[in-house]
């Protein structure tokens, strides 16, 4: 309602230049003040742009939680998935039309918690896929509920007395299961992390990004570190960029110093690929090689 | 502007401008334009929204340099920067 006041009001004369991405009759957006998902979906927008990759062939997949709203406010082709979903259906759409581009953007809860199996076995399979995973050290939309990744001695409303769980270590995780790709960036480092997004999107194979995210309104309310600018500011002073650091020494302590940058580079042949090579050795000349269903008859 | 050196191609350089657009009722107040502004072009107002958050004002718009860190590190999607159009502007040695 705002929006269109103002516009009859003519205020608006010029359009955000990123409105060719977003649904824009959806913003303002649900997201609270001073959290860090809107700057990712903004650096994603603009690795989009820099990447030159059309709009039709890119979709996006979230699963549940405070970043499975992104899906909602992208204009690509979406979707909102069940809880913990969110690259099994990826996967679905990568094999029913080889030629899309699939973006899977959804939280640390959804990708790590509920469908860590799903995320193993894609990276396993080295899947063509994008995985940015929103990491704000807890279930934030449900409550602030302990999560896969929440540091060791942190309050959760299921740890009121601090966690005693051993967290998860993402870029690790991805990297001893296959991932092509593993960087980790805060939302502070909006530039790097729109860089590192561009270059994923021209990488073939399982490519995972972790996005370290400020949530104030559970996470530091919570453990007492102030506002989302103070996490920011938090940032600022303790995130290291270490390129091609050893994968296995990047754990996250609570309020302790967060090493960034990109880990793992490397090819693999992705599963369309490794299935056409595999059923081509077996079947030979008899074999017809699979890339969408579009083509050949 | 100052330099710590002066650069040899002084004369040829032109330093690009920016015009900053703040869509005020969708800000959240979250101060991040401020706090990271590298030129401090940006100071959060006295006002307040139709939300009832303080949202930025344009302090010094002549500093801007058309960085865009500002339109990238909004999560609300509410600030841009445009490039002012060329009013043949030579920097001062």
């Amino acid at each position: 309602m705002n929006e269109t006041l103002t516009k009859e009001m003519g205020v608006i004369e010029e359009k955000h230049p990123m409105e060719n991405i977003l649904r824009m009759d959806r913003i303002p957006h649900i997201w609270c003040p001073t959290c860090g998902i809107g700057i990712a979906v903004t650096s994603f927008a603009i690795a989009l742009e820099k990447s030159k990759i059309p709009l039709d062939q890119v979709c996006v997949v979230s699963g549940i939680g405070c970043s499975g709203r992104v899906a909602g406010y992208v204009k690509l082709d979406s979707f909102h998935s069940t809880h913990g979903r969110a690259i099994p259906f990826a996967t679905g759409l990568k094999l029913g039309n080889p030629k899309l581009k699939t973006v899977v953007f959804s939280g640390d809860g959804d990708i790590i918690g509920i469908g860590g199996n799903h995320f193993i076995h894609s990276a396993r399979r080295n899947m063509d896929m994008l995985v940015l995973c929103i990491n704000n050290f807890i279930y934030a939309m449900t409550g602030g509920q302990l999560a896969a990744t929440t540091p060791l001695t942190a309050n959760t409303s299921t740890s009121p007395y601090g966690n005693y769980e051993t967290p998860f270590n993402l870029p690790y995780l991805a990297d001893s299961c296959g991932a092509v790709y593993v960087a980790r960036w805060t939302v502070l480092h909006v530039r790097r992390l729109a860089n590192s997004i561009t270059e994923a999107l021209n990488k073939k194979g399982f490519s995972f990004i972790e996005i370290i995210c400020p949530c104030s309104t559970i996470y530091a309310r919570r453990n007492r570190l102030g506002s989302g600018l103070d996490l920011m500011k938090f940032y600022h002073d303790n995130s290291i960029i270490k390129h091609g650091a050893n994968t296995k020494e990047l754990d996250i302590g609570f309020q302790q110093k967060i090493i960034v940058g990109k880990f793992v580079d490397r090819e693999r042949p992705t599963f369309l690929e490794s299935l056409n090579d595999w059923n081509r050795k077996v079947f030979g000349d008899k074999f017809k090689e699979y890339g969408g269903p579009d083509d050949g008859d | 502007m100052k330099f710590w050196r002066k650069p040899l191609d002084l004369d040829q350089l032109e330093i690009p401008h920016g015009e900053i657009h703040i869509v005020k009722d969708r800000c959240k107040g979250c101060a991040f334009c401020v706090e990271y502004c590298p030129k401090d072009v940006l100071e959060l107002s006295d006002e307040f929204n139709i939300k009832g958050y303080h949202p930025p004002y344009v302090k010094n718009p002549d500093q801007c340099l058309f960085c865009r860190l500002c339109e990238t590190i909004c999560p609300e999607f509410a600030i841009w920067v445009t490039e002012k159009q060329k009013e043949v502007k030579k920097v001062e040695s």
